[in-house]
C-alpha cells in the first residue's frame, strides 16, 4: 500500500522539499525500522576489529544488541546478544576473547560461534529439548567488502556486493591508502548522543554548504596554522576548491572533492610540522610506484565524505573517520565513531593521523561540536513543524551540468531513496 | 651558607591551586587560566573506552599539546564556537585531592571532579571523572604542566561533546 509522499520533488519548477514530519514523528520512526533498519544493509564492525579467533566485541546494531565474533576457527560471526532460554544479555563484556559466553541467569552456554553447548540440569527435559535447535539466533544475512561486515534482517535482499554499488569504489579508494590493502580499525571508540534525528546526520556528512557558517573557527583554526584557505575564485563555489556531489545508486552517494585540508596521506600542511615533510614524500612515492600516478592524485589528493544508505559514512579527509549512528527515538541519536588506519602505517604516521583526526572530528574536535549544535538546533526548531512544515532543499537543481558538494543533489539523493523505501508515492 | 631544604608540598596548597584554576574555568577566563601552563603543557581526554591509552596510538577526544591549546581558547573565546555560543554555565565540585607523587619540582596529583554544564533549554550535563595534572613549581606557586581528564561513563553518551575545557 502506497502513502502520502514525505516530500516535494517538483523537477519542473526546480523545486524540493521535505516534510519536517519525518524528523519529528516516533510513528514514522516506528515504520523506519521496519522498513528501512529492517530491510538495509547495516553495519556492524571491521575485520581488524577481531584480530584472533575467539576474539568478540560486544554492540548495538539498529538497536540490537549483537556479539561480533570469531570462533576457534576465524570465522566471522554476528549473533544476537539474547539468551534463547530466557532472554538475557549473555555477553556483557565490551570486547574481548572467548571461547564461551555463558548467561548469568541459569547458566546457558554458548560457543563462539553460536552452538548452544551447555544447559545446567539438562536431564529435566528428558530428552526433548534439541540443543542444535537453540543456539544464538542471528541476522538472516551477514557479510563482508573488504572488511567492512554488514548485517541484513531480510532474508530475500540483495547480496551486499551488489547493494553496495558504485559505493565499493569509493571504499577502494580509502583502502588504497595501505600498501598491503589492509585497512585497521584504531583503538580507542567515540561514542555520543546528539539530540536530533538520525537523519540529520547523514545530510550533515556530506552538506559541504555549511563548513563557512558553522565551521568558520575550524577555518580560522587552519589559518592560524599557516594553511592557506584561498576564498572561491570559480562562480558558484563556496568553498576553496571544486567538489562534487556523485551518486553512487542504491541510495549511496558521496562528495569528492579537489583537497585543500591537508590529508595524512601524502597532502602536507604546516599543521603536521617540518619533520614530517620527508615521511609524507615518502608515502606519496610508495602510493605513486604501486598506484601509478593517477590513481595516486585521487587517493592523496581528494577528500571524500561517503554515505552508505542508510547510516555508515566514511570520511577520508582530514583523517578516516567509519561513522554509524542510530536513532533513539525521533529526536535523539546515538553516534560511533572510529579512526582507520593502514595496518601497517608507521608510530609518527599513525599519531599524525590521530592528531589530524582531532583537529576536526570528535567530541573534542574543532569542528565536529558546532555540527552536534547545528544539528541540536535544528531538532529544537523543528518543535514549529506543524506550523512551518517543509524543509528547503532545492539548492543546484535549476542548474545544468555537475552537481557541486555544496549543492543539496546529494541529499535529495537520499530522500528519495527514503521516500521509496518507505512505502511513499513521489 | 646552606643548602635550604627543598619545600615540602601540602595537600591545602595544591586544592587551593584546583580550586583557583576551577574557578577560572567556569567563569570562562580563559586566558588567565592559560597564564597557569608551562610552556610545553598538554592536555588530554582519553576515550571512554580506553582510559589508559597513549595519544599517539590511540583515538582520544583531545590531545593537545601546548599549541593547540592556544587553538583551543581562541576558538572557544570566539562567538562563532557555536558549541560554546551562548556560553555554558560550568560548575566544578573538585574533590578527594591526593598528592601521589614528588619528582623534583614536579608533583603529581589525583583528584575527583563532577562539572555540572546547562545550556539553554535545560540541556544539563554531568561529567563525573578524575583529574590527574602534573603540575610544576614555579616561585610559590604551580604551573600545570600536563592535565589528564578521565571520564567514567562508559560512553561519552548523552553528554554530548566536550566543547569546552574539561
Amino acid at each position: 500500500m502506497s502513502v502520502r509522499s514525505y516530500i516535494v520533488d517538483d523537477r519542473e519548477r526546480k523545486t524540493f522539499l521535505l516534510d519536517r514530519e519525518v524528523l519529528v514523528s516516533d510513528e514514522i520512526l516506528r515504520k523506519e525500522m521496519a522498513q528501512i533498519f529492517g530491510r538495509c544493509w547495516i553495519y556492524v564492525g571491521h575485520s581488524s576489529e577481531l584480530k584472533k579467533p575467539g576474539d568478540f566485541r560486544s554492540r548495538k546494531v539498529a538497536g540490537r544488541p549483537v556479539i561480533f565474533c570469531r570462533d576457534q576457527g576465524g570465522q566471522f560471526h554476528c549473533l544476537f546478544n539474547t539468551c534463547r532460554h530466557r532472554g538475557a544479555i549473555v555477553c556483557t563484556e565490551r570486547e574481548g576473547n572467548r571461547r564461551r559466553f555463558q548467561c548469568i541467569y541459569h547458566g546457558w552456554t554458548y560457543g563462539n560461534d553460536g552452538r548452544l553447548v551447555g544447559v545446567p540440569g539438562d536431564d529435566a527435559y528428558a530428552g526433548s529439548l534439541d540443543k542444535s535447535a537453540y543456539g544464538l539466533r542471528r541476522p538472516a544475512r551477514f557479510e563482508e567488502y573488504r572488511g567492512f561486515w554488514f548485517m541484513c534482517l531480510d532474508e530475500d535482499a540483495d547480496p551486499l556486493v551488489d547493494y553496495l554499488a558504485g559505493a565499493k569504489d569509493y571504499i577502494d579508494l580509502v583502502i588504497d591508502q595501505s600498501p598491503s590493502g589492509r585497512m585497521e580499525i584504531i583503538a580507542g571508540v567515540q561514542e555520543y548522543d546528539v539530540a536530533a534525528n538520525w537523519k540529520l546526520m547523514v545530510e550533515n556528512s556530506v552538506d559541504d554548504y555549511h563548513l563557512p557558517s558553522t565551521h568558520s573557527t575550524w577555518l580560522n583554526f587552519m589559518a592560524n596554522s599557516g594553511v592557506k584557505i584561498e576564498p572561491p575564485k570559480e562562480e558558484g563555489l563556496v568553498l576553496p576548491t571544486r567538489g562534487k556531489a556523485v551518486e553512487l545508486g542504491n541510495g549511496h552517494f558521496t562528495t569528492d572533492n579537489v583537497n585543500f585540508r591537508g590529508r595524512p596521506v601524502a597532502k602536507w600542511i604546516p599543521i603536521y610540522g617540518e619533520a614530517a615533510k620527508a615521511e609524507i614524500d615518502d608515502i606519496r612515492r610508495e602510493l605513486v610506484t604501486r598506484l601509478g600516478a593517477e590513481r595516486a592524485t585521487r587517493v592523496a589528493d581528494t577528500n571524500r565524505n561517503l554515505v552508505i544508505f542508510p547510516n555508515l559514512v566514511i570520511n577520508d579527509g582530514s583523517s578516516v573517520t567509519v561513522r554509524t549512528f542510530y536513532p533513539e527515538g525521533a529526536g535523539k541519536m546515538h553516534v560511533t565513531a572510529w579512526a582507520l588506519g593502514p595496518l601497517e602505517e608507521g608510530e609518527s604516521a599513525r599519531a599524525r593521523r590521530l592528531d589530524a583526526f582531532l583537529t576536526f572530528y570528535g567530541p573534542g574536535g574543532f569542528a565536529t561540536p558546532d555540527d552536534v549544535e547545528a544539528l541540536e538546533l535544528v531538532q529544537q526548531g523543528l518543535a514549529n513543524w506543524a506550523e512551518d512544515r517543509w524543509s528547503e532543499m532545492s539548492r543546484g537543481m535549476g542548474k545544468d551540468g555537475e552537481q557541486l558538494n555544496s549543492d543539496e543533489h546529494h541529499l535529495r539523493i537520499f530522500w528519495r531513496r527514503w521516500n521509496e523505501l518507505m512505502g511513499a508515492q513521489a | 651558607m646552606t643548602m635550604a631544604a627543598p619545600k615540602v608540598v601540602t595537600r591545602a596548597e595544591v586544592e587551593d591551586f584546583l580550586y583557583h584554576e576551577a574557578a577560572l574555568l567556569d567563569d570562562w577566563k580563559l586566558n588567565e587560566w592559560e597564564a597557569l601552563l608551562t610552556d610545553d603543557a598538554t592536555y588530554y581526554v582519553p576515550p571512554n573506552d580506553q582510559l589508559e591509552g597513549d595519544h599517539r596510538s590511540t583515538l582520544f577526544l583531545v590531545a593537545d599539546d601546548r599549541e593547540r591549546i592556544r587553538q583551543r581558547i581562541i576558538r572557544i573565546n570566539d562567538p562563532n564556537c557555536h558549541a560554546e555560543y551562548p556560553k555554558s554555565r560550568t560548575r566544578r565540585m573538585i574533590s578527594n585531592v591526593r598528592i601521589v607523587g614528588v619528582e623534583g619540582d614536579l608533583v603529581k596529583v589525583a583528584a575527583n571532579f563532577v562539572c555540572y554544564r546547562y545550556r539553554r533549554y535545560e540541556r544539563i550535563r554531568e561529567y563525573v571523572g578524575a583529574y590527574r595534572y602534573i603540575l610544576k613549581r614555579a616561585g610559590d606557586g604551580f604551573r600545570i604542566k600536563e592535565r589528564r581528564v578521565l571520564i567514567d561513563a562508559h560512553e561519552l553518551g548523552s553528554l554530548g561533546s566536550v566543547s569546552f575545557i574539561l
